[in-house]
C-alpha cells in the first residue's frame, strides 16, 4: 500500500484560518457577532472587528464577563464567537461556561487560540494542556481541534452552522498547511488521511502532520500505518476508530494535550468498552509546560513524529 | 393598571407559595424570596407585562427579566405560575426529582419564562448585558431587567460587567440589587462590607436609584423613574432595600432563613400571617 502524499503548501498559523473564516461569516450572516478580551490581533479577529465594528465587542481583560455576555447575546438570536487564549477561555472561566453556556445550551462558539505547548515562549502559565478534557466533560459541548489552516477555516464555517455550544481549539505557530481547501468538514466525522494495515494513528490538531511524517518513517521500516484526523474529539467518531482498529489491531493516539482528559483518554475508554486492543498515547504525561520554541518543546515533551514512530513500533509489538 | 391593593394581594399569595413550596420540598431559600416578592410581582404585572403564552427564548419585542441570585427560585417560579406561564399546580413539584422547577433556575425541559440557568453567583449582570446588546443590534426598544443579590456583589465578575455596561453605554438595562443586608454567614456588612455602595456604582458610571422594595407605591414610583432615565447613555441600577423574610415576623431580617425551609410548625405559623388571596396551589 503506497502512502498518500501530503504537500505542505506553505506554513500558516491555524488561528489565521479562523480569522479569515470569521470575516467571511460576518459578511454572510449578520447574526454573527464576535467578542474578544484584549487579544484581538492574536486571535486574528481584527479583520472582523474592522469590517463590523457594531458587531464586535472588546470586553477588555475580563474573560468571565465575556463568556456570559456571549451567552446573553444568543438571547436575541445572535451567534457569538468569543475568543481568547485557550487557557483564558476554559480553565479561567469554567463555571461561567458550565452554567451559562453548556447547561443553558447556548449557541456560543468558544474560540481558543494558542492552545497547547506550541504557544511557546510564554511558558506554562499560558500553555494549557487540560482544555480538551475540561470542555469534553461538559454535557452539550462539542469539542473541535482542527489540524491546519485550511481545516481550521472549514471548521469555523461548520461550527457556525451547528446550533449549540462549541469549543473550537487552534494554535499560535505557523505549521504545515496540507489539507485541501475544499476538503469537506463534518463535525464528528473523522477523516481517513492514509490507509494502512498494521497500526492506526489517531491524531488531532497540530499532531496530524507529525502523524503523517511518522507514517513515512514507519513505511521505511515496513510498518503500514493508517492515519485518522480526529478533528472532533466530542462527539467522537467511534465508528471510524473501531473500523480502523478492527483492521489494524492496535492504535497510537497523538495530541498536544495532557494524557488525562484528552483524545487518547476518550479512545481508551471506547476500546475498553467495545474492542480491547493495545493502545499507546503520545501526549503530555502529567506535567506543566515551559518556555521555549514550539518545535523544541514538541520534541522535549515527546510530541513529534519521532515519538509517534516509537510508540507505533511499541504498540505493534504488543499485538 | 392594577391597584396597589391587588398587587399586595398577589404578593401575599406569592409569599404563601414560597412558604408552602420550601416547606413541602424540605429545602430551599425562603428568606430572600419573601423579601423580593413585592418587587418581582410589581415588575411582571405593572412594568414588563410579557405574554405568558407566547414565550420565546429570544424574547424579541418584549421586556425580559433575568434572575442572577438564582437561589430565590421559589419566588420566580411562583410569579411565573401566577402570571400564567404554567399551571400553579406545578409549584408543588419544586425541587423534586423530575421537576422543571429545579432547585436553581434552569432551562431544562423548557420551563417557559426562563432563559438561562443561574445559581452560581455573579454571572447574571453579564448575561443581561449581552441580552441588552442583542436588543440594540436588533433595534428592539424593549428593556432588559435583572435582579441580583447584595452579597452576590462580592463576586468580582459583577464589577467587570458594571465597567463594561457603562463603557458600552448599555442604556436599555435596569439592574436591581436586592439589598436585604443578609447572606449565609451573617449580615453583609460583617461578612464583606460593601462600603458606600451608591458611590461605587456611580463611580462605575451607572445612574443609581434607591428604592424601598417592600412598599409597592415606592416600587411603582422608582421603577418609573428608572425607566425614564434609560436611553440616555447610562445603564440604570437600583439599590432596592428589602427585608429578608418580609411578611413572616419570625423570619424578618434574619440571615438564618437564607437557606432553611420552615418545619411543620413554622410553616403553619407563617401561613397564619399571610392571607390566601388567590387560592393556594
Amino acid at each position: 500500500m503506497n502512502m498518500k502524499e501530503y504537500i505542505n503548501t506553505g506554513s500558516k498559523d491555524t488561528r489565521s484560518g479562523f480569522g479569515e473564516a470569521l470575516l467571511e461569516l460576518g459578511k454572510q450572516d449578520d447574526r454573527v457577532v464576535a467578542l474578544c478580551a484584549d487579544l484581538t490581533g492574536s486571535l486574528k479577529m481584527d479583520d472582523f472587528a474592522n469590517a463590523f465594528p457594531e458587531r464586535f465587542f472588546e470586553v477588555g481583560i475580563a474573560e468571565a464577563n465575556m463568556i456570559c455576555i456571549a451567552a446573553g447575546l444568543t438571547i436575541g438570536g445572535k451567534i457569538p464567537f468569543a475568543g481568547s487564549f485557550a487557557n483564558f477561555v476554559t480553565g479561567r472561566v469554567y463555571d461561567q461556561i458550565r452554567q451559562c453556556i453548556a447547561y443553558s445550551d447556548k449557541n456560543v462558539k468558544i474560540c481558543a487560540s494558542h492552545a497547547g505547548i506550541t504557544l511557546g515562549e510564554d511558558g506554562a502559565t499560558h500553555q494549557i494542556m487540560e482544555d480538551i478534557g475540561l470542555m469534553k466533560m461538559l454535557p452539550n459541548m462539542i469539542v473541535v481541534n482542527p489540524c491546519d489552516f485550511n481545516q481550521t477555516k472549514a471548521a469555523t464555517f461548520a461550527v457556525a452552522k451547528h446550533r449549540g455550544p462549541v469549543y473550537l481549539r487552534f494554535g499560535r505557530p505557523k505549521v504545515p498547511n496540507f489539507t485541501q481547501p475544499d476538503m469537506p468538514f463534518e463535525i464528528g466525522k473523522a477523516i481517513l488521511m492514509n490507509e494502512g494495515a498494521d497500526v492506526t494513528i489517531a491524531a488531532t490538531g497540530h499532531m496530524v502532520w507529525h502523524a503523517l511524517e511518522a507514517t513515512r518513517m514507519l513505511e521505511a521500516k515496513g510498518i503500514s500505518a493508517e492515519v485518522l484526523d480526529i478533528h472532533t474529539i466530542k462527539p467522537l467518531d467511534k465508528e471510524a476508530i473501531l473500523n480502523s482498529i478492527k483492521k489494524t489491531g492496535c492504535i497510537v493516539t497523538a495530541e498536544e494535550h495532557m494524557m488525562n482528559g484528552g483524545l487518547g483518554d476518550s479512545i481508551a475508554q471506547l476500546l475498553c468498552r467495545e474492542f480491547p486492543a493495545p493502545l499507546e498515547m503520545v501526549a503530555v504525561d502529567d506535567r506543566f509546560g515551559e518556555s521555549g520554541q514550539p518545535d523544541e518543546l514538541l520534541k522535549k515533551f515527546g510530541l513529534d513524529a519521532g515519538h509517534i514512530l516509537a510508540m507505533a513500533v511499541k504498540v505493534v509489538a504488543r499485538k | 393598571m392594577l391597584s396597589v391593593k391587588k398587587l399586595q394581594d398577589i404578593s401575599n399569595q406569592v409569599r404563601r407559595d414560597i412558604i408552602r413550596m420550601t416547606h413541602m420540598a424540605g429545602s430551599g431559600h425562603p428568606g430572600g424570596a419573601l423579601g423580593a416578592a413585592d418587587f418581582l410581582v410589581t415588575l411582571y404585572y405593572e412594568f414588563m407585562k410579557p405574554d405568558p403564552n407566547g414565550f420565546t427564548m429570544d424574547g424579541t419585542e418584549e421586556d425580559i427579566f433575568f434572575l442572577s441570585n438564582g437561589h430565590v427560585s421559589a419566588l420566580w417560579y411562583s410569579v411565573l405560575a401566577r402570571y400564567g406561564y404554567f399551571g400553579i399546580k406545578e409549584l408543588g413539584t419544586f425541587r423534586r426529582m423530575g421537576s422543571r422547577l429545579q432547585g436553581h433556575p434552569s432551562i431544562i425541559d423548557g420551563l417557559p419564562g426562563i432563559r438561562v440557568a443561574s445559581g452560581s453567583l455573579g454571572m447574571g449582570l453579564s448575561v443581561a448585558t449581552g441580552a441588552a446588546l442583542a436588543k440594540k443590534l436588533n433595534n428592539d426598544n424593549h428593556l432588559v431587567y435583572l435582579m441580583l443579590g447584595d452579597g452576590e456583589l462580592e463576586e468580582g465578575q459583577n464589577w467587570e460587567a458594571l465597567m463594561f455596561a457603562s463603557a458600552w453605554k448599555v442604556d436599555n438595562l435596569i439592574a436591581v440589587i436586592d439589598y436585604n443586608g443578609q447572606q449565609i454567614d451573617g449580615p453583609v456588612e460583617k461578612v464583606m462590607d460593601l462600603g458606600n455602595l451608591r458611590a461605587k456604582l456611580e463611580a462605575f458610571g451607572w445612574h443609581v436609584i434607591e428604592m424601598y422594595g417592600n412598599d409597592i407605591p415606592d416600587i411603582l414610583e422608582k421603577m418609573k423613574e428608572s425607566i425614564a432615565n434609560l436611553h440616555k447613555g447610562k445603564p440604570v441600577i437600583v439599590i432596592m432595600t428589602t427585608h429578608m423574610g418580609f411578611g413572616v415576623k419570625f423570619m424578618l431580617d434574619n440571615h438564618k432563613w437564607h437557606g432553611v425551609p420552615p418545619n411543620d410548625d413554622e410553616a403553619k405559623q407563617a401561613l397564619a400571617q399571610l392571607d390566601e388571596t388567590l387560592g393556594d396551589f
